[in-house]
């Protein structure tokens, strides 16, 4: 019982800060320390908040800028951990394609967002484009990097046994490449909203990114402000889910043994 | 150096040395041939590791194979586990792959699978679903972790990992066990315990065991033949004919182990 809450109370420690620092936020706001045309009170983003939520403008921005950020995610997360898989997997596959690979990483993803509104205009494809480069990196990398690094010495120990090839990667190679693959999960999805709005503050027509720039040209910085926050909640509950998937595979990892 | 075969001596089977009961005498080296090496040389690069090893061994025989590190005894486990391929020579008796398991100084358990899962590797292509769940469950109470079977292999002691290891080598029944210095990482007492194991399973199995060590206690202590092996040759093919249950640090084996000893530093 005891123990329970305190594991309770445990997990409910990270909100200690974020919460102080609202509360410390809004006294300085009433106390007239912030003036409201820099940064409103959060109480006045809250009162936004509700009023958007009303009108429905609010989900309806979320839920299209969440569809973007998973699609997008699906596409360019499908190809890298194919690509990853492939390149770990085969020599051949890997010698023909990573020096490729890897000169493309080096490009900021977002120093194409001219070239790409030249390509595709400021429609679906230029924001799927852009989440699916940016997201697959960190997948490929990843992924390549866990298969290298399964233990040789499993797979011989799998070849001896006489795993045939098809059960000697679900058996061996694939748990031993998962650790890795979920850093590169974990990356690609912050890198998915980063992408995101920066594309849709520069071009797009709805969504939340779009929301901001609407709120900045009519000085509605309440508004401003709570798409920033909402950012960050989103950011979090996408990193949460990974979090969540990542110690449900990893139950046999110590790290993820609470004993 | 030529391969010198030293017999035994029967006034030290009748010694007042050994334990009075229970005696279980040891496989006669004859009848069927488990399998043998004839001429057989292995070379990496430029260097042999192996030359002109001919080795025969007989169904149920307990080999120890002795040496300094990097003389080839590992190489030669690995020969026959039909993990390398010899330069030059034949091997006979090792066509089967699934007649031989290999085990090595490192459990090389799969971490991410419980004991039971791991033990049941040993069935791949033997046996599936409730029957290899039936045979893991067998041979984990047979090396004493019976209630052991649901956990992570990373919670279990070095010697527990060991005696996974162990029965998933033995679940499928092989016929041949090499074993790669598989104590070698184990602290003494457990080295001990694992050793009476091993004999036991061995009795019980009947299978031939090769035992790769660089302990000579070890060596004397298990098997009842003892190969050494010098710069990739057979240096010393030696009969231990001392009776089971063998006690450890008797005089006897410490008989046997200063020839050995003898033969390894030239004295």
């Amino acid at each position: 019982m005891s123990s329970a809450l305190r594991s309770i109370g445990r997990s409910s420690l990270g909100w200690l800060l974020p919460a102080l620092l609202l509360a410390g936020w809004e006294g300085a706001s009433r106390a007239g320390l912030i003036p409201a045309n820099v940064l409103p009170a959060p109480s006045a983003v809250g009162e936004a908040f509700w009023k958007l939520l009303w009108s429905g403008e609010l989900i309806e921005n979320i839920r299209i800028s969440t569809l973007r950020a998973l699609s997008g995610f699906v596409i360019g997360g499908a190809i890298g951990f194919a690509l990853g898989l492939a390149n770990g997997l085969s020599a051949l596959s890997r010698e023909l394609t990573d020096t490729t690979l890897q000169m493309i990483r080096n490009i900021p993803h977002l120093a194409l967002i001219p070239l790409v509104i030249l390509w595709f205009g400021i429609d679906e494809e230029a924001k799927l484009f852009l989440v699916a480069l940016g997201v697959f990196f960190p997948i490929y990398v990843n992924t390549l990097l866990g298969i290298q690094g399964v233990d040789p010495q499993l797979v011989e120990m799998g070849r001896i046994y006489g795993m045939p090839r098809k059960e000697l990667f679900l058996r061996v190679i694939l748990p031993g490449a998962l650790p890795s693959i979920f850093v590169g999960l974990r990356y690609a999805l912050g890198i998915m909203w980063l992408t995101l709005i920066v594309a849709e503050t520069i071009s797009a027509s709805s969504g939340l990114g779009y929301m901001a720039m609407q709120a900045r040209e009519f000085l509605l910085i309440d508004v401003v402000v709570l798409s920033i926050l909402i950012y960050a909640l989103l950011g979090k509950l996408a990193d949460s889910l990974a979090r969540f998937l990542e110690r449900l595979s990893l139950q046999w990892h110590p790290a993820f043994q609470t004993v | 150096m030529t391969a010198a075969t030293i017999t035994a001596r029967h006034s030290f089977a009748n010694s007042a040395f050994t334990a009075p009961s229970a005696r279980i005498h040891t496989p006669e080296p004859a009848g069927k041939l488990a399998f043998s090496f004839r001429n057989v040389a292995k070379q990496f690069g430029g260097t042999e590791v192996l030359q002109g090893i001919s080795l025969d061994v007989y169904e149920g025989q307990f080999v120890a194979v002795i040496g300094k590190s990097g003389c080839g005894k590992s190489t030669l486990l690995r020969l026959l586990a039909g993990l390398d391929k010899p330069t030059s020579g034949e091997l006979a008796g090792t066509d089967d792959r699934r007649r031989t398991r290999i085990m090595f100084q490192e459990p090389r358990l799969l971490p991410w699978a419980r004991v039971i899962a791991n033990v049941e590797v040993g069935l791949t292509g033997i046996a599936k679903g409730e029957a290899a769940r039936q045979k893991s469950l067998e041979i984990l109470a047979e090396v004493g972790l019976a209630d052991r079977g649901g956990e992570w292999p990373s919670v279990l002691s070095g010697g527990q990992r060991q005696r996974v290891a162990l029965a998933r080598a033995l679940v499928g029944h092989p016929s041949i066990l090499a074993l790669d210095e598989p104590l070698g990482a184990l602290d003494a007492l457990t080295r001990i315990e694992m050793q009476q194991l091993l004999e036991r399973m061995w009795l019980a199995k009947k299978f031939t065991a090769v035992l790769v060590t660089h302990d000579v206690t070890e060596a004397v202590a298990l098997a009842d033949r003892v190969v050494v092996i010098d710069s990739g040759r057979i240096a010393l093919d030696l009969a231990i004919p001392v009776e089971r249950p063998r006690r450890h640090a008797s005089p006897e084996l410490a008989f046997f182990e200063r020839q050995i000893l003898d033969q390894l530093y030239n004295r």
